[in-house]
């Protein structure tokens, strides 16, 4: 039985623990709900749980364990010599997998009857298996077609227990949901129990997320300090990748493009975006306000990639023929300034929106306080509201700042891709995640340092938004002055 | 304080400092206050008493101009502080506010210290020249409020941080230290215990012989407590003014004898 077919009787399980568990406690309770203990429906929903859950956890571990369990005893099968290097070893497993799911496919779709198949030899199996579309890369060895034909045999009784104890497990928790059920037991609470469960995990998916993402960033950087020395990475002021290795991989070019072009993009966000916000949240009126912020918030769904072609065929030469070239201070169509203010651009509808939401919050009492005692309206906006509503906008600030960092595509179209120490804004530079990029989509092999040094490249940004985040928050409590 | 002395207690004052004649507010299509005239003395308390909805704190916000800032609100009629009409189109609404200062129901101090609070007001108005004026601006106020021995060694804690009466005493400071000319008050004691209550009314009966006080109440035990006058409000319509002892003991109208013996509100 499939895995689908399984979750499908699984489903229909789990409905029939619904209807069976909250009849027999509607059937207990004389039909009255009152003298239950839960409202029905808990003892229908722990019906459906106990019959579909467990089942489906044991399920969940069965299919992880089979393959590991599988490859355990086919490993024995093959000369050590083949199975000793970890990357070989996965190649021949994923051939012998190929090898047993084609020769499954040929018998199902009529191709092979399944002696035929059990008796193929080695050096036919390529052709045999080509004509009924499973194509193979190499020719097969008769040690994998033997594990091939031997996986299948594993595989099949396997799937054969699997389906047995899921069902089972299933009818067995099934009979003791309803075995329970009564005016006395506490479904409810046992419900909530599951619920509450659920609800954690979900909270915590994207806490462990963010662990698995730094443990597997930092093993590989671990590996790209092994063969780049550390210190030439953090502190060299040259980036020239070369293909043939030698290549000078210093991050300060890379996270001063970084730093200046975030620099002038929020020079360019954070007076707009709170200039618009205060004048959203305090001086338009409510006509003017409902047609304006939908229109500002329209520009943070346009693609950073439209925002880039901005960049690249209209900003950058306007800075270029306007300002660069009239001051002598560059010719480059791509420089920090057109990267920083389409970056700008991008991040004011951030910073005006969210400001806006939290200037809107001061509560109204405030505004009336300062007005009542004869402070206008400026005073009252700069010496009350905005005080009051300060660690919000340096959240939101923050929070640009962070998008600001890592945006790539502006970047790549606007700022150009020349690693450069300059403090000519007029100048192509580029950052760090423009580099990750491009180191990963290169042609060098994985194994090389100009490779890896995407994944070195890659949590030193993690640790600088990181501490810029540390660093809003201590802002935050430094400077918190709570209403209400 | 005593109420016991109710029909007694006289008013001092007979110099009115500011006077309402017709004056109609509408809140959109509802028609919130119709044709009030009242003069407000100086020098006294007066309470404005009503079942809720009746407009006495509409009332309170058009004497000064609060209702500008509600985008609905048309005020008409006129009223005069010291003779000058405060609607003129010449009069800054920012400067009036100034001479009549506002406390409201609920406790709002600034999230600042409550030194800052308390200077807020001396500051924007440039009423200290040095720093030295300003904290003795400061101490004044709040030992006007009773505040001054419970918070003297913490001016540099937040205002949020005090306990409802206190942060009603330090408002209550606040509008003092801006020196106004008049002080409304809208239910200031509504959110307080009754021991803050009491310190809050034996304050209003101090700050009378400085300021002209209109508080607007829901209790008629405090209109009777701390009032010389008392104005009682019914449906949007000014139905009795007059002295508190006049007013709780012998009133004119039904209406109001309904109210303060409990069969209206």
């Amino acid at each position: 039985m499939s895995v689908f077919l399984i979750l499908t009787v699984l489903g229909v399980l789990a409905l029939a623990g619904f209807v069976l568990a909250r009849q027999r406690a509607m059937a207990l309770a004389g039909g009255d709900a009152r003298r239950l203990h839960s409202r029905p429906n808990y003892y229908g929903w722990h019906g459906s749980i106990m019959a579909a859950v467990p089942a489906m956890l044991f399920l969940a571990v069965w299919q992880i364990v089979q393959p590991m369990v599988i490859e355990s005893r086919l490993s024995g099968m093959f000369p050590p010599e083949m199975v000793q290097d970890d990357s070989a070893r996965t190649l021949l497993f994923a051939d012998v997998r190929r090898i047993a799911a084609g020769l499954e496919s040929a018998i199902a779709s009529g191709a092979m009857s399944a002696d035929e198949a059990s008796a193929l030899d080695a050096g036919a199996v390529r052709d045999r298996l080509a004509a009924t579309g499973v194509a193979l890369g190499a020719d097969v060895q008769p040690e994998t077609l033997a594990a091939a034909q031997e996986y299948r045999g594993l595989a099949t009784v396997g799937g054969l227990w699997r389906t047995v104890l899921v069902l089972a497990l299933a009818v067995a928790g099934l009979a003791y949901a309803i075995k329970l059920t009564g005016p006395e037991f506490r479904a409810r609470n046992r419900v909530e129990g599951v619920v509450l469960a659920l609800l954690m995990l979900a909270s915590t998916i994207a806490i462990l997320t963010t662990v698995g993402i730094v443990l597997s960033m930092l093993s590989e950087s671990i590996r790209f300090f092994g063969m780049y020395p550390i210190q030439d990475f953090f502190f060299g002021l040259t980036w020239s990748p070369a293909f043939q290795g030698n290549s000078q991989l210093g991050l300060l070019p890379l996270l001063w493009g970084t730093l200046y072009i975030t620099l002038i993009s929020m020079l360019v966000a954070v007076p707009v975006g709170l200039f618009a916000a205060i004048y959203l949240a305090e001086f338009a009126d409510a006509r003017v306000r409902a047609v304006v912020k939908p229109l500002i918030e329209v520009i943070a769904g346009i693609p950073t990639v439209v925002f880039g072609l901005f960049a690249l065929v209209t900003v950058g030469p306007l800075v270029r023929d306007w300002i660069a070239m009239p001051t002598g201070l560059g010719n480059s169509g791509s420089s920090v300034v057109t990267a920083g203010i389409v970056i700008g651009i991008l991040n004011i509808p951030f910073i005006s929106s969210l400001s806006d939401d939290i200037i809107t919050a001061v509560p109204q009492s405030l505004r009336d306080g300062s007005l009542g005692l004869g402070a206008t309206k400026a005073e009252t906006v700069t010496q009350v509201v905005l005080p009051a509503a300060l660690p919000g906008i340096v959240g939101a600030v923050l929070m640009a700042t962070s998008r600001a960092i890592g945006e790539t595509m502006i970047v790549t179209m606007g700022a150009g891709a020349a690693a450069q120490l300059n403090l000519n804004p007029f100048e192509a530079m580029t950052t760090i995640t423009v580099k990750i990029v491009s180191q990963l989509t290169g042609d060098t092999e994985f194994n090389s340092p100009e490779t890896l040094v995407a994944f070195a490249l890659g949590i030193s940004l993690f640790v600088i938004t990181l501490c810029l985040n540390v660093f809003a928050l201590w802002i935050v409590r430094k400077y918190r002055e709570q209403y209400e | 304080m005593n109420d016991m002395r109710l029909v007694e207690r006289d008013v001092s004052n007979r110099q009115a400092k500011i006077e309402a004649r017709g004056v109609q507010v509408h809140y959109g299509e509802k028609h919130a206050l119709k044709d009030v005239d009242v003069a407000i003395l100086d020098r006294t308390v007066t309470a404005f008493i009503g079942p809720s909805g009746c407009g006495k704190s509409t009332f309170l916000r058009c004497l000064n101009r609060m209702n500008d800032t509600v985008a609905s609100a048309k005020v008409a009629g006129r009223i005069t502080l010291d003779g000058q009409d405060i609607y003129d189109p010449r009069i800054d609404p920012v400067q009036l506010r100034a001479k009549v200062g506002m406390v409201f129901q609920k406790p709002n101090p600034f999230p600042k210290s409550i030194y800052e609070n308390v200077a807020y007001g001396p500051k924007i108005h440039g009423l200290a020249r040095s720093k030295a004026e300003l904290d003795e601006i400061v101490e004044t106020s709040l030992k006007k409020a009773a505040l001054w021995n419970e918070v003297k060694d913490r001016l540099a804690a937040p205002g949020t941080g005090l306990s409802g009466g206190q942060q009603q005493r330090l408002c209550i400071a606040r509008a003092v230290a801006t020196a106004p000319e008049v002080l409304l008050m809208d239910e200031p004691c509504s959110a307080l215990d009754p021991i803050a209550t009491a310190q809050v009314e034996e304050l209003i009966d101090e700050l009378r012989s400085q300021f002209s006080v209109v508080i607007v109440t829901h209790s008629m035990q405090q209109a009777a407590r701390v009032s010389q006058k008392t104005a009682f409000f019914h449906l949007g319509s000014l139905v009795e003014y007059g002295e508190t002892g006049q007013i709780f003991t012998t009133p004119q109208d039904p209406r109001t004898e309904a109210y303060i013996t409990g069969r209206i509100g």
